[in-house]
C-alpha cells in the first residue's frame, strides 16, 4: 500500500508514531519519518493513523482519508 | 445550452479536448488527478523522462539513504484512477506552439489543446565533466540516483564528501552520520544552509552538523577531483589549499530547471524557469501571457502579490501540488471560474535529528527576531523582516508556531512583532541582522528564488564559477 505524508502540515502530534509504529517514527523532537509503502498488513493501522491525525496529514491510496489532498491552498476545489 | 464565452466552449472541451502533461511527477499527477475529479473526460497523455511512475522525492535524501526504504518504495499513492495515456521514459524535446504539438525524443509527436509544462529540475552536475565521469561521484534527484548512491554508501566507503551544504546536501550529511560513515562537507559560502535561511540560522545549522561529527569546511570551493588508476574517485582539493581523501563525492549544488526543450518554442523560459502569470498561463517571450500552454511546480515563476509581485521560482514540495491543482482547474474553466495561485511557499527538512521548518520567503529579509527558544538550544522560533513587515518565520523543532505567523505574514504585520510571546528569551529582545549573502552571488540552497517583475526578463542566470 501507498501512502504520502504533508509534512508542511504535520505538526508532530506524533499520533501516527503510536498508533502504527513500524510505519511512522519520530527522529528527533518532531521530524516525522515513514515507510511511504508498508506491507498491506499495515492496511488497519495505518488507516487508524491517518484517521487520528490532528492536522489531517496522510493520504493513503485508495482511501478518503486526510485533507492532504487539498494542498493546503485557498480554493473551491477538493478530490474525494 | 451551455453559455458560450470568448474562451471557447468549456463544456465541449472537458467532454472532447486533449490535454497534455509534460512532466510525471509529483506536480503532473496531482494536476492530472485535479483534472479527472473536476470533470474533464477527454484524453489525458502523461510524458515523463524518467521510466517510474510518479514518485514522491523528499524521502530519497532520508529514508533511502539511511536505508529504512528501499528507492523504489515512494511511489505516489494515486488519490484517483487518472485513465491517462503514458509515456513514461520517454524525455519531451521540443514545442510547436503553433501546431499545438509535443515532440518526444523517439521522434512522436504528441498534439493537445492545453497544455501543462511540469518538468522540474534536475541536479546541477559536477562542471568538470572528466571529474563528473569518476566512479563515486554522484548527484541526488532521481530514485535511480538515490539507488546508486545508497548501494554505495552500504558498501561501507572510508568517507563521504559533500559538495553543497543547502538543504539536499546537509540531509545526505546527516544520513551518512545516521549510518556512522565520516563525512566532510565543503560549502562555498560562510555556513550550511546561508542561501535559504540567512547567516544567523546558517550558524546553528553549522553547530548542529559539527556536533554530530561533521567535518564542515565553509568559505572553500572544491577546486578538484582526482581520480586513482582504475577511474575511481579518492580525493578531493579545496581551495584554501587543503585536500581530502574520500571515496564518495556527493555534488549538491543545486537545481537546473528543465527548460531547454522549450529553446525555440516562443514560451518565456529560461534558466529561472517558465514565466507564467498567478492563473498559471504561460508568458511567451513578448511578456503575452498564452491561453493554453500552462505550468506548474519547480519548473514555473509566478507574481505572487504578497511578495511585491516579484516573479516567484519555488522548490517546493507543497508548491507543486497546490500549483498543480490550479493550473489543472484553470486548464478546464471558463475565466471568470479561474482561481489565482496564491500559495504561502513552506517547506520543511529534517537534519540531524532536527525539523527545519519555513513559511514565507526569508531571503526577502534584512532582519530576524528570535521570538521562542533559543538559537544555542537548536529549538527556536525566528520571524524575518522586511522594511517594517513580517516576511518570513523558521523553525527548529518548534513546527507548531508557523501557522500563527503564516497568518501574519499575509497580513503584513508590522516587524519586529509588537505582542508578547512565550518563551522569549533576552536574545529575542532586539532583531538582528538576518545575514543573507549578496543576491548576485547565489549559494546552492535558496529554496526560494526571486527573479525579478518582468515575465520576459530572461537575463538572470546562474552559473557555478569554474574552479
Amino acid at each position: 500500500m501507498r501512502l504520502v505524508v504533508d509534512l508542511n502540515r504535520c505538526q508532530g502530534y506524533a499520533q501516527c508514531a503510536f498508533l502504527a509504529p513500524d510505519v511512522f517514527a519520530l527522529h528527533g523532537a518532531e521530524a516525522l519519518m515513514y515507510d511511504p509503502q508498508p506491507a498491506d498488513d499495515r492496511r488497519p493501522q495505518v488507516l487508524r493513523a491517518a484517521h487520528a491525525c490532528p492536522v489531517q496529514a496522510i493520504t493513503v491510496e485508495g482511501e478518503d482519508v486526510g485533507r492532504a489532498s487539498d494542498g493546503g491552498g485557498a480554493g473551491a476545489s477538493r478530490v474525494g | 445550452m451551455p453559455p458560450v464565452s470568448v474562451d471557447g466552449f468549456p463544456e465541449t472541451f472537458r467532454r472532447e479536448g486533449r490535454i497534455v502533461v509534460v512532466g510525471a511527477s509529483l506536480a503532473g499527477l496531482r494536476a492530472a488527478e485535479t483534472l479527472r475529479a473536476e470533470g474533464f473526460r477527454g484524453t489525458l497523455t502523461m510524458i515523463g523522462d524518467e521510466p517510474h511512475e510518479p514518485y514522491d522525492r523528499p524521502p530519497l535524501s532520508k529514508q533511502v539513504l539511511l536505508g529504512l526504504v528501499p528507492p523504489d518504495h515512494t511511489a505516489l499513492p494515486r488519490r484517483r484512477a487518472i485513465d491517462a495515456r503514458w509515456r513514461l521514459g520517454t524525455a519531451a524535446t521540443g514545442l510547436d506552439a503553433a501546431a499545438k504539438e509535443v515532440r518526444l525524443a523517439d521522434g512522436d509527436t504528441v498534439p493537445y489543446d492545453r497544455l501543462l509544462i511540469a518538468t522540474g529540475v534536475r541536479s546541477r552536475p559536477w562542471p568538470h565533466e572528466l571529474e563528473s565521469d569518476l566512479d563515486g561521484v554522484f548527484v541526488l534527484r532521481t530514485r535511480d540516483h538515490a539507488a546508486r548512491l545508497h548501494r554505495r554508501l552500504s558498501a561501507g566507503p572510508r568517507r563521504v564528501l559533500v559538495i553543497g551544504a543547502g538543504f539536499t546536501g546537509s540531509e545526505i550529511a546527516s544520513a551518512c552520520r545516521g549510518r556512522g560513515l565520516p563525512v566532510t562537507v565543503a560549502e562555498r559560502g560562510p555556513a550550511p544552509l546561508v542561501g535559504a535561511l540567512g547567516g544567523v540560522i546558517g550558524e546553528v545549522a553549522a553547530e548542529l552538523q559539527r556536533a554530530h561529527g561533521v567535518d564542515l569546511r565553509c568559505g572553500v570551493q572544491v577546486t578538484g577531483l582526482e581520480g586513482d588508476s582504475g577511474g575511481r574517485v579518492r580525493r578531493a582539493h579545496f581551495s584554501d589549499g587543503s585536500a581530502v581523501d574520500a571515496d564518495v563525492v556527493v555534488v549538491c549544488l543545486g537545481a537546473t530547471r528543465n527548460t531547454e526543450w522549450l529553446a525555440g518554442s516562443g514560451l518565456g523560459a529560461g534558466p529561472r524557469g517558465i514565466a507564467c502569470d498567478a492563473g498559471c498561463r504561460a508568458f511567451d517571450v513578448r511578456g503575452i501571457v498564452t491561453d493554453d500552454v500552462f505550468v506548474a511546480g519547480d519548473v514555473a515563476r509566478s507574481p505572487h502579490p504578497l511578495f511585491g509581485y516579484q516573479f516567484l521560482s519555488l522548490e517546493h514540495w507543497g508548491n507543486a501540488v497546490a500549483q498543480a491543482e490550479t493550473a489543472a482547474h484553470n486548464m478546464i474553466s471558463a475565466s471568470v471560474d479561474r482561481r489565482p495561485h496564491l500559495w504561502m511557499p513552506s517547506f520543511w527538512s529534517a537534519q540531524f535529528g532536527v525539523n527545519i521548518k519555513s513559511v514565507g520567503v526569508p531571503p526577502m529579509a534584512d532582519q530576524l527576531l528570535v521570538t521562542q527558544g533559543s538559537l544555542t538550544e537548536h529549538r527556536f522560533t525566528a520571524v524575518y523582516g522586511h522594511q517594517g513587515r513580517v516576511i518570513a518565520a523558521t523553525t527548529f523543532d518548534q513546527g507548531k508556531w508557523l501557522e500563527f505567523y503564516e497568518r501574519q505574514i499575509e497580513r503584513a504585520a508590522p516587524f519586529p512583532p509588537e505582542f508578547p510571546t512565550v518563551d522569549r528569551r533576552p536574545e529575542g529582545r532586539h532583531p538582528i541582522a538576518a545575514g543573507f549573502p549578496d543576491p548576485s552571488l547565489p549559494t546552492h540552497g535558496p529554496t526560494v528564488t526571486l527573479s525579478g517583475h518582468s515575465p520576459a526578463d530572461r537575463r538572470l542566470s546562474f552559473t557555478p564559477r569554474r574552479a
